[in-house]
């Protein structure tokens, strides 16, 4: 976890170094004289070479969990994402549980009907999920329900009707993968000898479903749920645009308009950083459903207490 | 022999896989009994239908690809292939239950083992579920494991052990048929006699009746009473052990004994069954195994044979085995 | 030398067969797909729109910069069957303008992306050990951060453009493609057909190209389809938030982007570029799950 964050944070530094042009410049305008640029640039620290740079920042980070401060505003970075990340994960978090709810029993249903009008029905509409931008069905949803039928505001925060349709917009294609994988994934199990087994004790056929097929199932669900987790952290960042939510990605999109680049390189590292955190979250969950990883966890344990 | 005498009678069963637009041949036909307390070994090579035909029996054949297209399965003479789901539940587990053939896969990798017996024992008794724990520990004991490994999972047991846990499960209800499938065949050669006489053992004490679906002649010969020998989906010779291994009538029994090495003689390379089995999508006309036959008659490929009853209790497929016979008696 | 032409020899061989095969295997696959309705029908629509963008000067009404300020934002009509937008330009023709770019730069973008990635993952596992190590962190990094995120960041970097959006999205192509071809050489390594090949003393590079690169064809084809759709997604994205193909060209999502202020009086313009992004995609991912459908049999029962 550790390394993988200052990783992340190395490669978008170094990414974020090649910027051609001088930022400064564009910063200050066309009418900057070269001595401001120059005194702005000494300010920044942009003079200092690579290695120094990027030591300071990833120190401030790893070290004070400081990002700098915003080229434009001169405000600390920090402060603000903090104070927006909650609403960034609100949104996610809600899409994900969406998902998961509404995905997952739609793939339950489209494996015992397997093949059948409504699987076929039911994995043609998930398709049709898959397919479709974000941001357009986010304007599409606005289209209907704020400027047709006007029951939800098409913009801004206030109170939970704020959020119904960034969360909806957002979990859509979410939904669809879910459902995709989790068919996938029972028609396996399905086939699979213990559930044979399941079937030859004579135990119901709910029974097998869900105490047999579906748990097993789940776990290749599981890290898709999580992958996805980075889809929509992603997909917020364009949401939170159309739907003026001053999130993290709101503070990212005007940071990319206003060349404000620590703030754009620092909003994506903490995103990656929650990213990094529920993967982490992913794992676990999977050994607590999955006996013979947790064996494994407990042998790792076990071996470095040993060492 | 009396009715109640009969534990199991199977009388023309036909079952058919469907893939990808084929149809898939794979039991055509078949009928035996098997009397209470005895052992009917199902012999046969991969593919033969004996796996097919236990399934049938339990009715768990998978839904979507295969069906059962003709015959009847009489348990204690009455008829299950008309039962109702519910009604096949209850004699799931409880009457008739299977040994799986590949431990390895058979149990379900995310649950305590302990909680897959006790989850069959609860299916079928009304007890409480501290009772149902204690038999669950108990059956543990019975196939030889410790009952404090309740709590562990399959991945921290051997094949061998795993293949007990399977007996456990399908010997915890006390059924009167058990469907043993190839229950050594994945196992090591030195685990293979253990679990048979584990087998054999509750069996025994059980008095239950076994059909032991094998293609190992050597386990027949240690643990049958009767033997069938199946080939293409069809019984193509069947009597009770003695008869069959003493006198072999038909070419393709006859052939599987010539392939078993001898102790006795020092032959220098065993006998194999030249060709390959019938493609069950495919098969040929007349006698499916007429391709492969040393001794080929005149309509073996155009005419197909019936199971005749050549000597008392000795059946056989063949026309040779029935024309030799006669001019022996 | 001698090594070098008996190569070029034993291939000269070994050609006839080899193509054979494939070409016999190419044809069990399009057969397959051509008895799946709907990869059918996936498939139909993608030629159509490869068609649409190709001969787009002549199936298009109007020039896709024609501005006629007698006749903005009108609803669709007869002259205008999607309409026109805030500058008079007709909304149909630079829809089926606006197809060359998605099509391409999904294209374009999961070859480059596939192309470097199976560079790396046959390194990775050719060599093993640190390369492999090396390779295979850099990845998990490059996995760690959403794919979306690290888009945007390289577009931010790279500035905007058809050329630039192209090399920032196939970054996104590249792990899955490493990861496959690392598993099927670290997997294939211990099998028999590479034993048998080594065995009759063929060069490990050699068989990395003729026996491994051929054995992970699939699920590259598979995988690499189906990123496509979701390639194009993210280039409509980019130029909806301003980093990808700029105005005037008639990009879907820039297209979507410029006609969102517009929404309440006339949607017509956020509308139809979002449906033909959902008709390419949707075309691509049908024809996707019938190739692997097609390509792997046992998945589908």
């Amino acid at each position: 976890m550790i390394p993988v964050v200052l990783g992340v944070t190395i490669l978008i530094f170094t990414i974020m170094y090649f910027i051609p042009g001088d930022p400064v410049k564009l910063m200050l305008g066309p009418d900057s004289t070269p001595e401001q640029i120059e005194a702005k640039r000494a300010d920044l620290g942009l003079n200092d070479p690579y290695v120094v740079r990027l030591g300071k920042y990833v120190g401030g980070i790893v070290l004070e969990f400081d990002f700098g401060d915003s080229w434009v505003y001169n405000t600390p970075v920090t402060h603000e994402l903090l104070n927006r990340l909650p609403r960034t994960l609100a949104i996610a978090l809600a899409s994900m549980i969406i998902q998961i709810i509404i995905g997952i029993p739609i793939g339950v249903f489209a494996a015992v009907y397997q093949n059948r009008f409504w699987d076929r029905l039911a994995m043609f509409i998930a398709l049709i999920g898959i397919s479709m931008p974000e941001f357009w069905v986010a304007l599409m949803m606005v289209l209907l329900f704020s400027v047709e039928w006007g029951i939800l505001p098409p913009f801004g925060i206030g109170g939970i009707q704020y959020y119904i349709l960034p969360v909806f917009a957002l979990s859509l294609a979410g939904i669809a993968t879910q459902a995709r994988q989790t068919r996938s994934s029972m028609l396996e199990i399905i086939r699979s000898d213990f559930i044979t087994t399941a079937r030859s004790k004579g135990i119901s056929q709910m029974r097998t479903l869900f105490r047999h097929a579906l748990p097993n199932a789940l776990l290749p669900v599981i890290t898709v749920i999580g992958n996805g987790m980075g889809r929509l952290l992603g997909g917020a960042v364009v949401i939170e645009a159309i739907f003026s939510i001053p999130g993290v990605g709101m503070y990212m999109v005007g940071a990319i308009n206003a060349r404000d680049y620590n703030v754009v390189m620092s909003s994506v590292i903490i995103l990656a950083i929650v990213f990094a955190l529920i993967m982490l979250l992913v794992d676990l969950v999977y050994a607590m459903i999955d006996p013979r990883i947790k064996a494994q966890f407990a042998g790792k344990r076990r071996s470095k207490n040993n060492g | 022999m009396s009715e109640n005498d009969t534990m199991l009678s199977v009388r023309d069963l036909s079952v058919e896989y469907t893939s990808e637009g084929k149809v898939i041949s794979a039991v055509n036909g078949v009928s035996f009994d098997l009397k209470r307390g005895r052992t009917l070994g199902l012999v046969g090579e991969t593919g033969a239908g004996k796996t097919s035909t236990a399934k049938s029996i339990m009715r768990i054949l998978p839904d979507i690809s295969s069906r059962i297209t003709a015959g009847e399965i009489y348990l204690e003479g009455k008829e299950i292939l008309c039962l109702s789901e519910k009604e096949m539940r209850r004699i799931r587990g409880r009457k008739v239950s299977m040994i799986f053939q590949d431990p390895m896969t058979a149990l379900n990798p995310i649950i305590k083992v302990g909680e897959q017996i006790r989850e069959v024992i609860i299916q079928h008794n009304s007890i409480s579920k501290k009772e149902s724990v204690a038999r669950a520990k108990e059956m543990l004991e019975l196939v030889g494991i410790s009952g404090d490994r309740y709590h562990e999972y399959p991945h921290q047991f051997s094949g061998g052990m795993k293949q007990r846990v399977v007996i456990a499960i399908a010997l915890s209800c006390n059924p009167e048929l058990l469907l043993a499938d190839e229950p050594t065949t994945a196992l090591d050669v030195t685990i293979q006699a253990q679990v048979m006489e584990t087998i054999k053992k509750l069996k025994e004490e059980l008095n239950t009746s076994m059909l032991l679906i094998t293609h190992d002649l050597g386990v027949v010969a240690s643990a049958c009473d009767d033997v069938a020998v199946i080939y293409g989906g069809e019984i193509i010779e069947m009597g009770s052990k003695e008869v069959v291994f003493d006198n072999p009538l038909h070419p393709y029994t006859q052939g599987l004994f010539e392939a078993l090495p001898e102790m006795e003689e020092d032959a220098e390379r065993l006998k194999p069954i030249g060709g390959m089995p019938p493609d069950p999508s495919n098969l040929p006309k007349g006698c499916f195994f007429g391709p492969r036959c040393p001794h080929p008659g005149e309509n073996c490929s155009t005419e197909r044979k019936q199971l005749v009853e050549i000597e008392p209790g000795h059946f056989c497929r063949c026309g040779r085995a029935l024309k030799m016979e006669n001019s022996n008696g | 030398m001698d090594d070098v032409l008996e190569m070029g020899r034993s291939m000269n061989k070994n050609e006839t067969a080899e193509t054979w095969k494939r070409q016999s295997q190419l044809g069990i696959v399009a057969k397959r797909i051509a008895k799946n309705p709907t990869a059918l029908i996936g498939f139909i629509f993608l030629v159509l729109l490869v068609l649409m963008a190709v001969f787009a000067p002549y199936i298009a009404p109007y020039d896709y910069t024609e501005q006629n300020l007698m006749n903005t934002r009108s609803a669709p009509s007869l002259e205008n069957p999607f309409g026109t937008d805030e500058l008079g330009r007709d909304v149909m023709s630079r829809v089926i303008y606006g197809s060359r770019y998605s099509l391409s730069i999904g294209i374009l973008s999961v070859l480059l992306g596939t192309s470097i990635g199976m560079f790396f993952g046959a390194i990775a596992g050719y060599f093993g050990g640190t390369v492999d190590n090396i390779i295979m962190r850099f990845i998990d990094i490059l996995q760690s951060i959403p794919g979306t995120l690290l888009a945007i960041t390289v577009s931010v970097v790279l500035g905007p453009g058809y050329f630039n959006s192209m090399l920032a999205l196939s970054i996104g192509a590249i792990p899955m493609s490493v990861r496959l071809l690392r598993a099927s050489i670290l997997g294939i390594r211990g099998e028999e057909y590479l034993e048998a090949a080594t065995s009759i003393n063929a060069r490990t590079h050699r068989i990395i190209l003729r026996h491994i690169i051929p054995n992970t064809f699939a699920p590259i084809l598979v995988s690499g389809t189906m990123m496509i759709g979701h390639v194009i997604l993210s280039a409509a994205m980019l130029s909806f938030i301003g980093l990808g193909i700029q105005p005037p060209m008639p990009e879907w999502g820039s297209m979507i982007a410029g006609g969102r202020n517009l929404i309440r009086s006339c949607p017509h313009i956020v509308t139809f570029p979002g449906i033909f992004i959902m008709i390419a995609v949707l075309s691509i991912n049908l024809f996707g799950d019938g190739l692997r459908d097609a390509l792997d049999p046992k998945l589908k029962k």
